[in-house]
């Protein structure tokens, strides 16, 4: 009898940074359990972000490569550009990926580049201490909008998925959870999808993951998934935004 | 083959490949777009990897993602877009990524200009970005000597892994001259497995590598920079070049001037050896490492009265020439910072008006 159920080979024996309750744990499993089954752990290089999982090489055992706030998906092309046989991937938040980069994304996406990129939404700028991001929710809460995101001064929460999805070039843009173990089997099945049509050299992949911070949002692990499902999910609408079909 | 006419960026383009460089990414700015105009074409021909980037920022990381997974690639820009760069090139330095840039300088501050300008000297030499690191600048006074330049810095981005920057000014770029690409100047292959992020099962190694440049232990930040300050160490030792200019005889003047300003002064320096006036040029090549020693040298020689540094900048290369000096003779400053090149007769003025002031 096998093992049933064992650490992904792509994950390494580090213990996390992560705060109690995050689900940044949860994500990294299902990217190194993909790398795994995919059977490229040889050929792929990571592209850490800057924010909570800044330090993400540490938890995965193949290449990686370190980027500025943002400028992940610019790394990635220039990787890709010069080795399409590698598998790229940028791992990044909601500040570096919604805010500072987002010329990056939009431009990296509307040139079909070939790598994937995993997009962990929490609402929230962690790593920083919980500054407000332009993911935040209104009237949410954070250290820079101590009286609730004002959306008459700064707008409705940006929806990535859904401003990516517009581009006319094709792609595979997807919205997936990880707050409940019926999420996390879908978004595990996108994620592996996204990579795939990397490997099949077919366009650009990203998987927006909608993500919790207890931590900043002040609350326990649990009232987390509550709030996350309640106040998240039906703003930031789960599914697939785009399909290269 | 024998020698061809080319544009000075057409000319970059083209010597970036012939030494073995076949990827690059760049957005377009006056007066250096012709590179990647030249390169869109060019580049498709030879297999070679061409992008334009949505920005100078994007494309400063797009250089330090592609260094990083062990392949040679360059940009090139022109001083607003070169400051974009700033971030990128110091996280390619941090992290010992080896990148090749152009700045074909206009002038600025600020949108500045589009004429020819050495106005990023200071930048350049002292500080390309954040944090505590050099990079190593060398200026072509010719499109011949930009090609020579450009060849030879990849494998000098090779051996001290970090971002080598070729500083011209807009007439180095714009200007026709006949040129041909030396063959030894070719840069040799290198094997980068024991750090490149180009995939482990790829180089048949269970050790992974990494990319990077934050170190969060103060400890182990200090060491690592320590590390990077002996490889500018190094290269003070092993990489000045410079070209002495009627040095050999008794100069009452000695100018220190490089780029396409320093061939208006060997004309002016022409112009007065026929009236029996001695005037010596110190070019310097490499702009850091500084030529200090040689221009000490210069300086200290009997005959020689006062140092005037010439330049199409408010005189940003004044420091090094002072410091170098140490003292010795007075030093001054001649120049223009709005795009003009300054003429011959405006230098041979700007040195017998010196000349009177140490006189009297």
């Amino acid at each position: 009898m096998g093992v049933p159920f064992k650490k992904p080979e792509a994950l390494s024996d580090m213990h996390t940074h992560y705060c109690p309750g995050c689900t940044h744990g949860v994500i990294h499993r299902l990217v190194a359990e993909t790398i795994d089954e995919l059977g490229v752990r040889g050929r792929t290089v990571g592209v850490a972000p800057v924010g909570c999982a800044v330090l993400a090489y540490n938890y995965f055992t193949f290449d990686f490569q370190e980027a500025a706030h943002g400028r992940a998906p610019a790394v990635a092309t220039g990787i890709k550009r010069v080795r399409p046989d590698l598998v790229v991937f940028t791992y990044q938040g909601d500040g570096d990926l919604a805010s500072i980069g987002t010329a990056e994304i939009i431009h990296a996406a509307n040139r079909g580049e070939k790598f994937t990129t995993i997009f962990v939404n929490n609402a929230v700028y962690g790593m920083t201490g919980g500054q407000m991001a332009p993911t935040t929710m209104p009237d949410q809460r954070t250290t820079t909008s101590p009286f609730g995101r004002n959306v008459e001064e700064v707008g409705m929460p940006v929806k990535i998925a859904e401003l990516l999805s517009a581009l006319a070039t094709p792609g595979y843009i997807t919205r997936q959870t990880v707050i409940k173990p019926k999420y996390i089997i879908r978004a595990k099945k996108a994620i592996k999808k996204a990579f795939t049509y990397q490997l099949e050299n077919r366009c650009f992949s990203l998987v927006e993951v909608i993500s919790n911070c207890p931590t900043n949002w002040g609350l326990t692990p649990l009232e987390s998934i509550k709030w996350a499902e309640e106040t998240m999910l039906p703003y930031y609408q789960l599914g697939d935004y785009k399909t290269p079909e | 083959m024998g020698k061809v006419l080319m544009k000075g960026n057409e000319a970059i383009g083209e010597a970036a490949i012939r030494a073995g460089c076949l990827n690059y990414f760049a957005y377009p700015i006056t007066p250096q777009s012709e590179v990647a105009e030249y390169l869109s074409r060019r580049l498709p021909e030879v297999g070679g990897v061409f992008l334009q980037g949505e920005s100078e920022v994007a494309v400063s990381y797009m250089i330090y993602g592609a260094a990083g997974a062990g392949e040679r690639v360059f940009t090139t820009s022109s001083s607003p877009g070169i400051s974009l760069m700033g971030e990128g090139l110091s996280y390619c330095a941090g992290s010992e990524c080896p990148v090749v840039v152009v700045n074909i300088m206009r002038g600025g501050p600020g949108l500045g200009g589009i004429l020819p300008s050495q106005a990023d000297y200071l930048q350049a030499t002292k500080g390309m970005g954040h944090g505590d690191f050099r990079i190593l600048v060398m200026a072509p006074a010719s499109v011949q000597e930009a090609v020579e330049m450009v060849m030879a810095s990849f494998s000098l981005a090779e051996k001290y892994r970090g971002p080598v920057m070729i500083l011209g000014d807009g007439l180095i770029g714009q200007m026709m001259e006949p040129v041909e690409f030396p063959e030894h100047l070719k840069a040799e292959p290198v094997n980068k497995d024991d750090w490149a992020t180009n995939g482990m099962g790829n180089r048949k190694s269970e050790k992974r590598n990494l990319i990077r440049s934050m170190i969060l232990d103060p400890e182990q930040l200090n060491a690592h920079n320590l590390a990077l300050k002996a490889k500018y160490e190094q290269m003070k030792r092993e990489e000045v070049r410079y070209e002495p200019y009627n040095l050999d005889c008794d100069y009452r003047i000695l100018l220190v001037s490089y780029g396409t300003m320093s061939r208006v002064c060997r004309t002016a320096i022409d112009q007065l050896k026929e009236e029996g006036y001695e005037v010596g040029l110190l070019r310097p090549q490499t702009l850091f490492p500084f030529p200090e020693e040689a221009t000490t040298e210069a300086a200290s020689r009997e005959s020689c009265r006062a140092v005037l540094s010439v330049e199409m900048s408010m005189g940003q290369m004044l420091d090094d020439v002072e410091r170098a000096v140490m003292g010795r003779r007075p030093v001054s400053w001649y120049g223009k910072c709005g795009g003009e090149v300054p003429t011959p007769e405006e230098v041979i003025e700007a040195i017998k008006r010196l000349d009177q002031s140490v006189t009297h």
